[in-house]
């Protein structure tokens, strides 16, 4: 036995070291299907980089970074959030816009929906982003309020803890409709399962993405380098794919 | 601490009190039997029975919310039975939270009563029999008292196991305020909003009601040299 256990904790030491450099990203849940691929492509030009990715609520994560988290890079739904980091001097660089998300009203099996429908009987539980700290959440109650319908359907409402756990609520049958990221949405998973409406954006404040480099990465090239290649033209291509808007040409 | 707690505190703390009394009170009913039959019986399913039960003491509360999640959705099997029912869905409801715990506290509760009835000799019960006590009556009133404290251990546990839930609250709850967002929600909220002072407030209270709960366990049924 002990033998044994002496020949596991060899083995665990001698995992190969990573040769190049490694980077960690944590981004909002509703980047997961959009960010995925943009690392796979930008892992065939930059072999040597590992690249690790957390998914999670963008206020969680912020309050991770200022406990000293060791992410690199952190793509926030909200930019509000890297704002307060830069300000707080976590950062390294700008506060760079990435894209502009949209909310969608998302169901399995009712088809077409409009935010007045909810309030239908039928309609039993309506999932949405905890608004306290998820991007989604905030702009999806805005949503409700403006239109009209948020004093009936509040106690129809349960709260995911990001935005994927509110997809997921939707997915397996508990909630009968969501609101969710249109990435989230457009991906292949979950347009096979259901079908979206999209929400239109006079209906609440904007939700302007953005992502810092940490102070961590400060001589981190390789995380620079991601950053660099978010700006490029594939992986832009591959936000629009999702359903992102993008900002104006960035530097 | 200048922190006093708020409407939505106090609404979560009375709302994990109720969900903990009223999992404690139906883990004592169906733990007993459960306890009794694995304390007595020579069954070859004994083992099979026992590990079955302990589970919840190994598995990531993930796993338990993930799975409950699914049989509690309107495809699982539960949730077909509670649709069949008229109930609805039980996934973001005090009911369903309920379930969840039980299956969750369950070996807080029998392994302690389990403890208490193993250690019931035979004899004493074959006496009882030869007075013609009949079975409920050798139940309580030889079983029970002598069994007092596994009794004792068992309901605290169970509660103070079920007060310190969290994973798989947070998995099939939904957060909903009075319905399944108790403290240990609450305080994740707190943290995840940056609101530290009134996590403060919420998590040093649950610190001394388990210290407190513990301490009582432990000066008044002091396990080690129990006769």
């Amino acid at each position: 036995m002990r033998r044994w256990l002496l020949t596991l904790l060899l083995l665990i030491a001698s995992l190969p070291a990573h040769a190049g450099e490694q980077i960690t990203i944590a981004a909002a849940a509703d980047l997961k299907f959009a960010m995925d691929e943009i690392i796979g492509l930008f892992g065939k030009s930059h072999p040597d980089s590992l690249v690790t990715t957390i998914y999670g609520s963008s206020g969680n994560i912020q309050t991770q970074i200022r406990q000293g988290a060791p992410y690199d890079l952190y793509f926030s739904a909200d930019i509000a959030y890297p704002r307060t980091l830069k300000a707080e001097g976590l950062a390294t660089g700008e506060v760079q816009p990435y894209a502009l998300g949209r909310i969608v009203l998302w169901s399995v099996s009712r088809g077409a929906l409009k935010l007045s429908d909810l309030t239908d009987p039928s309609v039993r539980k309506i999932a949405i982003a905890n608004p306290g700290h998820a991007p989604y959440g905030k702009r999806a109650e805005e949503a409700l309020k403006a239109a009209g319908v948020w004093d009936k359907v509040e106690a129809k409402l349960v709260y995911g803890e990001n935005v994927a756990q509110t997809a997921q609520f939707v997915q397996t049958g508990n909630a009968d409709v969501g609101i969710i990221a249109l990435s989230q949405a457009m991906s292949a998973e979950l347009s096979r399962q259901g079908s979206y409406t999209l929400i239109a954006q006079s209906q609440h404040q904007p939700l302007e993405q953005g992502f810092i480099l940490t102070r961590r990465a400060t001589n981190n090239a390789a995380a620079h380098d991601f950053a660099r290649f978010m700006a490029s033209k594939d992986a832009r291509t591959i936000m629009i794919r999702y359903g992102f808007a993008l900002p104006a040409e960035t530097k | 601490m200048e922190y006093s707690l708020s409407p939505a505190d106090l609404s979560a703390i009375w709302l994990t009190l109720k969900l903990a009394t009223v999992v404690t009170f139906i883990l004592l009913l169906i733990g007993t039997p459960i306890a009794w039959w694995l304390a007595r019986t020579g069954s070859r399913w004994r083992g099979a029975a026992g590990a079955l039960v302990a589970l919840p003491i190994v598995l990531p509360p993930t796993v338990i919310g993930f799975y409950l999640l699914l049989a509690m959705g309107p495809n699982g099997l539960i949730g077909q039975l509670t649709q069949s029912l008229g109930v609805g869905l039980l996934p973001f409801t005090f009911a369903g939270l309920v379930i969840a715990s039980v299956f969750y506290s369950l070996p807080f509760v029998v392994q302690p009563l389990q403890n208490a009835f193993e250690s019931i000799p035979e004899r004493v019960l074959e006496t009882a029999a030869t007075l013609r006590a009949s079975k409920p009556d050798t139940f309580f009133s030889v079983v029970l008292p002598l069994a007092k404290r596994g009794f004792i251990s068992a309901a605290v546990l169970g509660f103070a196991h079920t007060v310190g839930e969290f994973g798989i609250v947070l998995m099939i709850g939904g957060n909903i305020p009075e319905q399944t967002r108790v403290v240990s929600v609450q305080i994740y909220d707190h943290v995840e909003a940056m609101e530290y002072a009134a996590a403060h407030g919420l998590s040093a209270g649950m610190l001394a009601f388990s210290f407190a709960v513990l301490l009582l366990l432990y000066t008044f049924n002091p396990t080690g040299k129990r006769k």
